[in-house]
């Protein structure tokens, strides 16, 4: 199946060919008839047009250089927190607005120019450049096969089978030490990403006012954001704590609670879902008060809380974890257990 | 003191004393050998063509990220500390952020010009990775990527893959609530991999999303890793390039053998050297005008909040388009869960991508064809080709509308549900539809080029024959115009022959190289391209009745 098995015939006639086969052009329609003659433009007739466009060019060096000097002044005069009104712009930052314009019409004036300047004034005759074959001579390829040859020949590697095999099992084994060292640049997952903050008897914490939630401040048709008491906004590991932890809280009437695992999860008809899309692992957070269906922004992945927050649409996988709650001794809403599964984004072990 | 010290230089007899710039180059030369160098390449000739400085355009935005860059490090920190902003932006005040979100909102509002720089950058990047798409199909619609440029092509195309993760990770360093998003959105993407998943996410993160230790990683793979790959990446595309001398479209005078343009020294020089000006100022002036990445509007990152319309920078909405129309498929089984709904678009993203990177050696293992080509083919005369461009360059557009269905839904009050179907529909027909079209289109441009070949351009004028007849009056085209015409080649395809000798011996066929001759014929067989005007046909139609 190697190319070549392909008869000559098949592949198209060289090109370049026909332009050997100069005599043959009356012959030949289609011959190439050559390079076309050179057609002067106006600045190589007339040297009143070749000066014009030199005092075009110039322009436009002088006018790049009164643009450097424009910027060095804007940066020096404009402070930088002042907001100016520019028609159409809107308002915006007058120092960004004047370093940028004469930073930019600096530069391109001196690419104006010189590119003016090259097709106006240089030479435009185009001239042939000949190509060579990128692939050596035989000669060549001849000569370094036989380098080659005396050098394999003179190292003896094909010969002490001793030493190339030791070698090649050194230079296989020492690229693991930088394995190794590679360990160190996190921990095994183990069960990390099963576990979160939530455990039996903490409170909800609401996100807005930081003091525990109770079930009357929860209505029908309001959403609310929680996360365990305990947790801190200046903690060293709040970021790691709350991708996790995050719920999202709502209440609907219990008859209108479709599963029944999640009516026995939620208090009065108060139920609380992770915050974290089972997706890719966004914050949902657009819900919909009429159908209690929430919404997540980044891919769109919807999911029915009233009826244990399945997948009515999008590219999410699975519902969203429910968390079981209750009412403590002081009348705030607190968990009863840790989330029973995962949150977030669905992986390998998760099963 | 007029002792004859005999230095060998100053006492050789007829020695005039050399500009300093010859004396300069002089010294350059007997330690670099810089004469031998430019003897070669000083007069290199270019050929002109507008879609020749596609390629400029990636080379001057990376040299202007690079510049832009640096003076960015200056200023921006790495770090995820927390920090308490008291800085002069007043919405921020107080409010808990990190260090590289609140190192971003000074070099925007505190360091003078810094917002324009961080514009420029930004801006510079996503003109960059744009430049190198439309770069990259120019090079793929002429036949340029053709032996013997294929490793040109590879190194090409990685530079656009590296570009992608480069901007990546650039735009996620200021920690602000949409990168964050992003970084989070990769995060579960990796999760989505079978066995390795959970172990790259917490080697990459450190630990557990976020932890404290991502910016600082992505500072450092965007700052040395992936852009110190990508200048020794653009040093070799740049170096082949002038060794395997500009390709050229077909014209008078031009053949695979030579290349036909003007020199670089002065012509391109000027040229080039000002286009980069023109280049870095049209940028500079946009920083100017249009804001880019407007950190200080979005807030710092946290992991339980988000904006709608989450947005990633335009080279990733290709990627962002399948993770959005994928249906949730997640298989169960024995206690492992295969993450079907993203592990496939993250499959598909490097399988689309790499088919890309296979075309030319899929095509030249084809034809078979084992010649250098340096002429280039006008897209209408290779149609299967540029027909499967089309369909790639319609996958990739499908996706961005899938990539933003929510901006598309809100601007265009369109059912977000219905464009996702859309786009799940249009993923397997567009390209289809794409191929079928543009072949199509190719195919009656290649029969109007054989037209005018034959029976010359259409003039306009009508003329009335003495018994009463119209004819518009053909007028022949010059021989440029036929040469250009006509001078592209045309493949046969494959034939296996016959299978069976005379003898009634069968010949043994591979699987192979029946597949082969299959493609060979959809690419070169009846249909996929007209045969173009042979002289004979030209004569006889040219001699004969003249005009008809």
């Amino acid at each position: 199946m190697s190319s070549q098995e392909i008869p000559e015939e098949n592949l198209p006639e060289e090109q370049g060919a026909a332009h050997d086969a100069v005599d043959k052009a009356h012959a030949d329609p289609f011959a190439d008839p050559g390079l076309p003659a050179h057609r002067p433009r106006i600045q190589d007739l007339d040297e009143r047009a070749a000066k014009r466009s030199e005092r075009t060019v110039a322009t436009m060096f002088l006018l790049s250089m009164l643009a450097t000097v424009g910027f060095i002044a804007s940066y020096v005069i404009f402070p930088v927190d002042k907001i100016v009104f520019i028609f159409p712009f809107g308002h915006v930052s007058a120092l960004n607005f004047s370093l940028g314009l004469t930073l930019g019409l600096a530069l391109f004036l001196i690419g104006a120019g010189a590119v003016h300047w090259a097709r106006t004034l240089m030479s435009d005759v185009e001239v042939a450049d000949e190509r060579h074959p990128i692939e050596a001579t035989p000669e060549v390829k001849a000569k370094v096969l036989a380098d080659f040859a005396d050098g394999a020949r003179e190292s003896a590697l094909g010969r002490r089978k001793l030493i190339r095999n030791t070698m090649f099992g050194a230079l296989a084994l020492v690229p693991l030490s930088g394995v190794v060292l590679l360990r160190d640049l996190g921990p095994l997952p183990e069960k990390k990403l099963r576990k979160t903050l939530w455990a039996k008897g903490k409170q909800l914490v609401n996100m807005n006012t930081m003091e525990p939630l109770r079930p009357e401040d929860v209505v029908v048709g309001s959403l609310t954001f929680a996360m365990p008491e305990g947790l801190e906004e200046h903690d060293e590991d709040f970021q790691t704590q709350i991708a996790k932890a995050a719920l999202m809280i709502i209440r609907i009437e219990p008859d209108d609670i479709k599963d029944k695992r999640e009516r026995e999860w939620a208090h009065e008809g108060i139920v609380a879902f992770s915050k974290i899309c089972t997706h890719v692992g966004c914050p949902i957070s657009l819900y919909e008060q009429q159908t209690h269906h929430v919404l997540c922004p980044c891919h769109q992945s919807t999911f029915d809380l009233s009826d244990g927050a399945r997948v009515i649409f999008g590219p999410a996988g699975h519902p969203l974890p429910q968390l079981r709650i209750g009412v403590n001794s002081e009348g705030n809403l607190e968990a009863l257990g840790d989330f029973e599964e995962p949150v977030g984004p669905a992986f390998w072990e998760r099963g | 003191m007029s002792t004859a010290t005999n230095t060998p230089g100053a006492a050789a007899p007829g020695n005039r004393k050399a500009p300093a710039g010859e004396r300069v180059a002089d010294w350059a030369d007997g330690r670099l050998g810089i004469y031998s160098l430019a003897k070669s390449n000083m007069r290199k000739i270019f050929p002109d063509h507008w879609s020749f400085m596609l390629g400029e355009i990636c080379l001057y935005s990376f040299i202007i990220i690079i510049l832009t860059g640096v003076y960015l490090t200056l200023f921006f920190h790495p770090s995820m500390n927390e920090v308490v902003y008291h800085g002069p932006y007043e919405p921020m005040q107080g409010i808990r952020m990190s260090e590289a979100y609140a190192s971003t909102l000074d070099i925007s509002f505190d360091v003078r010009g810094g917002l324009l720089v961080r514009q420029i950058h930004h801006w510079a990047a996503v003109i960059f990775l744009a430049g190198m798409f439309v770069h990259m199909f120019r090079v793929f619609f002429t036949g340029a990527y053709r032996k013997p440029r294929e490793i040109n092509w590879l190194f090409g195309f990685l530079l656009f893959v590296l570009g992608m993760f480069t901007g990546f990770t650039g735009y996620s360093l200021p920690d602000d609530l949409l990168s964050g998003t992003g970084v989070r959105f990769t995060q579960g993407a990796i999760l989505s991999m079978p066995v390795v998943g959970t172990y790259i996410s917490m080697f990459l993160f450190g630990g557990e999303f976020p932890g404290g230790d991502i910016i600082a990683r992505f500072y450092s793979i965007h700052i040395l890793l992936l852009p110190g790959i990508m200048l020794g990446l653009v040093v070799g595309h740049l170096i082949l390039v002038f060794y395997h001398k500009h390709t050229q479209f077909a014209g008078p005078g031009k053949t695979n053998n030579n290349v036909v343009g003007m020199p670089l020294l002065p012509v391109y020089m000027a040229k080039a050297g000002g286009f980069f000006f023109l280049v870095f100022g049209f940028i500079a002036i946009i920083a100017a005008i249009a804001s880019i990445n407007p950190i200080w509007a979005l807030g710092p990152y946290r992991p339980d909040q988000v904006s709608t319309g989450a947005q990633p920078d335009w080279y990733m909405g290709f990627a962002e388009g399948f993770v959005r129309v994928m249906p949730g498929w997640e298989i169960n089984l024995w206690g492992h869960t295969l993450v079907l709904g993203v592990l496939i678009p993250l499959v598909l993203f490097g399988v689309i991508l790499g088919l890309l990177a296979l075309w030319p050696f899929i095509e030249s293992w084809i034809t078979g064809d084992k010649r250098e080509h340096h002429i280039l083919d006008k897209p209408r005369n290779a149609p299967t080709r540029t027909a499967l461009g089309v369909a790639w360059v319609t996958i990739y557009f499908v996706m961005l509308i899938g990539g933003g269905n929510d901006i598309w839904a809100t601007h265009f009050s369109l059912s977000l549900n219905s464009i996702s179907w859309f786009v799940r529909v249009a993923f397997f027909v567009g390209p289809v539809v794409a191929f079928v079209v543009t072949r199509r289109i190719c195919l009656g441009l290649q029969r109007r080029d054989k037209e005018k070949v034959l029976h010359g351009r259409e003039s306009g004028l009508i003329k009335r024959l003495p018994h009463g007849e119209f004819v518009e009056v053909h007028e022949p085209l010059s021989p440029e115009m036929l040469h250009t015409l006509t001078a592209h080649e045309q493949y046969k395809p494959l034939e296996i022959g016959p299978t069976v000798d005379e003898n009634g011996v069968e010949r043994k066929v591979s699987r192979l190289t029946k597949a082969r001759a299959r493609l060979s014929k959809s690419l070169y067989g009846e249909g996929s391209q007209i045969a173009k005007p042979t002289a004979e046909e030209y004569k006889e139609i040219t001699s004969g009745h003249g005009h008809h």
